[in-house]
C-alpha cells in the first residue's frame, strides 16, 4: 500500500490562507457526499410507498442527510490534521498475517480457565430458568455450526454459502428418520453426521477442483435446492407444515408427562413432572459435545491434515507443487465441516421438537458466516464468543430486532475492511522437530 | 403439448430471459474486471423496482398521465438513482478491499446484500408493493391450433433489452471508455502503468451494471406489477446462472445465457412442474459449474503464480 508522504514534514502551524483552503475543501467534500446521499436515500427513505400513492418521510431523510453532512465534514477536517493523518496511516498499514507463538512459550490459556468454564457451564442448567437454558442451547447450536463452518471457511479457505443445507440434512434426518424408520435421537446422531458428510462429499468432489468463488455459488445453489425440495415435496417432508422430531431419551426413559410404554423419566426418579428436564438433558449432552468438537478441532489444527488445510488456504499453487492432493485435502475439510453441521441440525430438531423449511433459509447461512467472520476466520475462541454474542444479544435487545440484519450486514462489511482476520486473531503454535531429528539435520549441514 | 403452447412458452421465456441477460451483465462485467462475484447485485435490482414504483407515484401525483413520458421519466430516474447506488456500494464496500484476500470482497458483498434488504424493509415496510397497470393489451397470433399471445409489455421488455445491449456493445467496442474497460480487464497493472485510472474504470463498470439492472427492474415492475424487498435474491442467483452459462466475463455470453436460461426455465415450468422451476435453475447452475465452468462463450482461466 503506497502511503502518501507528501505532507509528513510540514510544520504544525498553518498559514491562515491554507487553513481557509482546507476548510473550503472539506465543505465541498461534505456537500458532494450529501448530494450523493440524497440520491441514494432520497427516494427509498424519503418517500414511503403507500399503495399506489406515497407519503413523505422528510424527518428521517433530513436527519440521515444531516448526520452524513456533519460526519463527512468532521472526518474530512480531522484527517487533514496531523493526528488524523497518523490514524489514517495506522489503518492503511494493517497487519493481516497470522501470529505464530514463539518457541518454548506455553499456551497462555491455562487448563484452569478451561476447567472454570466447564464448571460454570455445568452449573447453568441447575441455576438458570428454563428460558435462559433454551437461549443458551440455541447459542451452543450456533457454536457447533460456527465451528463446522470455521473448518471449511476459516481453516481451509473454502467459502461455503450453503452450509445451512447440512444443518437441514441433520435436522430433517432426525425428524424423517423417526417418522419413517422409527430411529431415535441417539441412533440418528451419528447417522446424521455421516449423512451430512456424505452429501458434502457428493457435492464437494466435483466442485472442489475448481475456482474458489465458484464453490461459493454452487454451495449457495445447493442450499437453496435442499430448502426448495423440503418445501415442495409435501408427501415426504410435510412441506411448509414441517414434521415433528423426537426428544432424546436417557437409557430409554422419555421426558414426556405420559408415555405409551414404560415409565417416563420423572416417575422413574420419583420427581414431579417439569418440562424443563428435557431441556436440561439436551443442554448437558450438547455441552459435552461442544467440548468434544472443540477438542477435536484443536487437535486437528495440529495434525498434518489441519496444517494442510491452512497451507492450502494461504497458497494453493505452492501446495500443489509440493505434492499435496488439493482435492482430497479440501474434501476432508468440507466433509468434516458438513458432519459438524449435521450434528448441530439434529440438536436443533430435538430442541424445537419440530422442523420446517423456514429455519433453513439463506439468511441462516449468512448468519453462520457472520459468526465465523466476526470471530476471526480460523480462530476457535473467537467463533465461540461470536456465536454467543450474535445469538444471545438479539434475545437481550428485543427492541432493536428490526435492525438485527442491518447490523449483521454492516458488521460483515466493516470487519472485512478493518480486521479481515476477525476480532480474535488466530494464533498458531510453533513447531520444532524432535531432538534426534534436529541432531540428524545438524549432521547433514 | 402442441406447437402453439410450445411457442407461447418460448416467447414468455424470451421476455424472461432478456431480463436475466440484463442483470447478468452486471455480474459478468464485474467478474471480468476484478474477478469478484458481486453478491449484492440482485439487491441493486430490487432497489430499482422500488424506485420505479416511487417515481411512478410521484409522476402521477404531479398529474402526468401519458404513458411514454411516464416510461421515459421512470427509466431516467431509476437509472440515475441505481447508478448512484452502484457507485456508492463500490466505493464504500469494495474499493477498500482491493489489496485484501480473495474471500474478503465476497463476504463484504454478502454484508451489503443483507444491509440493502433490511434497509428497504425498514424504510418501505415488509409488505409487498405494486404499481398500477399502465399498459395493457397484446398481439394475438392465430395458429392452426390455438394462438400465441404476446403482451405489449413483453414486447417492450424484449425491445428495450436489445436496445440496451446494443448501446452497451457500442460503448464497449467503440468508445474511449470501452477501450479502457477492455484494457483493465485484460491486465489491470499494465493498464495502470499506461495511465488508465483503473479505479475510475472499475467504478464505471459498477455503474454500468447497476444501470442495466435498473433497466431490467423498471421493465419487470411494469410487467408484473408486484414486488417486495426479497425479490433480488432469487433473480440475482438466476442472473448469475445466466452469466455462468454464457461464460462469465463475456458480454454477448451474458445475453445468450440469459435467453437460454429464460427459455429453458419457461419450458420446464410449462411442461414439467412450476413448483420446481427454481430447483431446475439452480440444478442447472450446479451442473454447469461442474461440467463446463467456462460456459458457452467464456475463455478457460489459467492460474498463474
Amino acid at each position: 500500500m503506497a502511503i502518501d508522504y507528501q505532507y509528513s514534514n510540514k510544520p504544525d502551524s498553518l498559514s491562515s490562507n491554507e487553513l481557509l483552503f482546507r476548510i473550503r475543501k472539506s465543505l465541498l467534500d461534505a456537500f458532494i457526499t450529501t448530494l450523493l446521499a440524497l440520491a441514494v436515500f432520497g427516494p427509498i427513505v424519503g418517500l414511503e410507498l403507500d399503495g399506489y400513492d406515497f407519503q413523505l418521510q422528510l424527518k428521517s431523510l433530513v436527519s440521515i442527510l444531516g448526520v452524513i453532512f456533519t460526519g463527512r465534514l468532521v472526518a474530512s477536517l480531522f484527517f487533514q490534521t496531523s493526528q488524523g493523518e497518523k490514524l489514517l496511516e495506522k489503518f492503511s498499514r494493517k497487519d493481516t498475517s497470522i501470529r505464530v507463538q514463539p518457541l518454548n512459550q506455553k499456551a497462555a490459556n491455562g487448563y484452569w480457565i478451561i476447567a472454570l468454564f466447564m464448571l460454570a457451564g455445568l452449573m447453568v442448567p441447575f441455576l438458570a430458568s428454563k428460558y435462559w437454558i433454551t437461549v443458551i442451547i440455541l447459542g451452543m447450536i450456533y457454536v457447533l455450526l460456527g465451528l463446522g463452518l470455521n473448518i471449511v471457511v476459516g481453516l481451509a479457505g473454502l467459502l461455503d454459502l450453503g452450509f445451512v443445507a447440512f444443518y437441514a440434512i441433520g435436522a430433517y434426518g432426525l425428524a424423517l428418520g423417526h417418522e419413517y424408520l422409527g430411529l431415535g435421537f441417539w441412533s440418528m446422531l451419528p447417522l446424521a453426521a455421516l449423512l451430512a458428510a456424505l452429501s458434502g462429499a457428493l457435492l464437494g468432489f466435483p466442485v472442489l477442483r475448481m475456482h474458489g468463488d465458484y464453490l461459493a455459488i454452487v454451495t449457495l445453489g445447493f442450499g437453496e435446492i435442499i430448502r426448495l425440495v423440503l418445501n415442495n415435496w409435501t408427501q415426504f417432508t410435510g412441506g411448509p407444515n414441517g414434521v415433528s422430531a423426537p426428544a432424546p431419551t436417557l437409557f430409554g426413559l422419555e421426558f414426556k408427562r405420559r408415555v405409551k410404554e414404560g415409565t417416563p423419566f420423572h416417575e422413574y426418579f420419583g420427581l414431579s413432572y417439569d418440562s424443563a428436564y428435557k431441556f436440561i438433558f439436551i443442554y448437558l449432552i450438547l455441552f459435552a459435545l461442544v467440548w468434544a468438537v472443540l477438542y477435536i478441532n484443536h487437535r486437528l489444527t495440529k495434525m498434518p491434515v489441519g496444517r494442510a488445510w491452512e497451507a492450502l488456504r494461504e497458497d494453493e499453487i505452492a501446495c500443489r507443487s509440493l505434492g499435496l492432493n488439493h482435492v482430497l485435502v479440501k474434501l476432508s475439510a468440507f466433509m468434516t465441516g458438513a458432519a459438524v453441521g449435521g450434528i448441530a441440525g439434529v440438536f436443533f430438531a430435538t430442541y424445537q421438537g419440530f422442523v420446517n423449511p423456514t429455519s433453513f433459509t439463506f439468511f441462516e447461512s449468512a448468519l453462520i458466516l457472520a459468526i465465523v467472520v466476526l470471530g476471526g476466520l480460523g480462530s476457535t475462541k473467537g467463533v465461540v464468543i461470536a456465536a454467543f454474542v450474535l445469538t444471545v444479544m438479539p434475545e437481550v435487545l428485543r427492541d432493536f430486532s428490526e435492525y438485527r440484519i442491518l447490523m449483521f450486514g454492516l458488521l460483515m462489511v466493516l470487519m472485512m475492511i478493518w480486521r479481515p482476520r476477525g476480532l480474535v486473531r488466530m494464533t498458531r503454535s510453533s513447531f520444532q522437530p524432535p531432538q534426534t531429528v534436529r541432531q540428524a539435520m545438524e549432521g547433514v549441514r | 403439448m402442441d406447437l402453439s403452447t410450445l411457442l407461447q412458452q418460448l416467447v414468455n421465456g424470451l421476455a424472461l430471459g432478456s431480463v436475466y441477460g440484463l442483470i447478468a451483465i452486471g455480474y459478468t462485467m464485474v467478474y471480468g474486471i476484478i474477478g469478484m462475484i458481486n453478491f449484492a447485485h440482485g439487491d441493486v435490482y430490487m432497489i430499482s423496482a422500488y424506485v420505479t414504483a416511487i417515481v411512478i407515484a410521484l409522476l402521477t401525483f404531479f398529474g402526468i398521465e401519458s404513458f411514454p413520458i411516464i416510461l421515459l421519466g421512470t427509466l431516467f430516474f431509476t437509472i440515475l438513482i441505481n447508478s448512484a447506488y452502484g457507485w456508492t456500494i463500490e466505493r464504500l464496500a469494495y474499493r477498500p478491499l482491493r489489496q485484501s484476500t480473495r474471500l474478503a470482497p465476497l463476504i463484504s458483498a454478502i454484508g451489503v446484500s443483507l444491509v440493502l434488504q433490511n434497509y428497504v424493509q425498514i424504510s418501505q415496510g415488509a409488505r409487498s408493493q405494486g404499481v398500477p397497470t399502465l399498459m395493457s393489451g397484446s398481439f394475438r397470433l392465430e395458429m392452426a391450433e390455438g394462438f400465441i399471445q404476446v403482451s405489449y409489455t413483453q414486447l417492450l421488455i424484449i425491445v428495450v433489452a436489445l436496445l440496451g445491449m446494443a448501446l452497451l456493445t457500442w460503448i464497449i467496442q467503440s468508445t474511449r471508455l470501452g477501450r479502457e474497460c477492455r484494457a483493465t480487464q485484460q491486465d489491470r497493472k499494465m493498464a495502470m502503468i499506461l495511465g488508465i485510472n483503473t479505479d475510475r474504470v472499475i467504478s464505471t463498470v459498477f455503474v454500468i451494471g447497476a444501470a442495466m439492472a435498473a433497466l431490467a427492474g423498471t421493465l419487470v415492475t411494469l410487467n408484473y406489477g408486484t414486488f417486495d424487498f426479497y425479490i433480488g435474491f432469487i433473480i440475482g442467483i438466476k442472473a448469475f446462472t445466466a452469466a455462468v452459462l454464457g461464460g462469465i466475463g463475456s458480454l454477448p455470453g451474458a445475453m445468450l445465457g440469459g435467453i437460454l436460461l429464460g427459455m429453458s426455465e419457461s419450458l420446464f415450468s410449462g411442461m414439467v412442474n412450476t413448483d420446481y422451476k427454481d430447483v431446475f435453475a439452480f440444478s442447472l447452475l450446479v451442473l454447469i459449474m461442474i461440467f463446463r465452468p467456462t460456459g458457452l462463450l467464456g475463455k478457460p482461466e489459467v492460474e498463474k503464480v
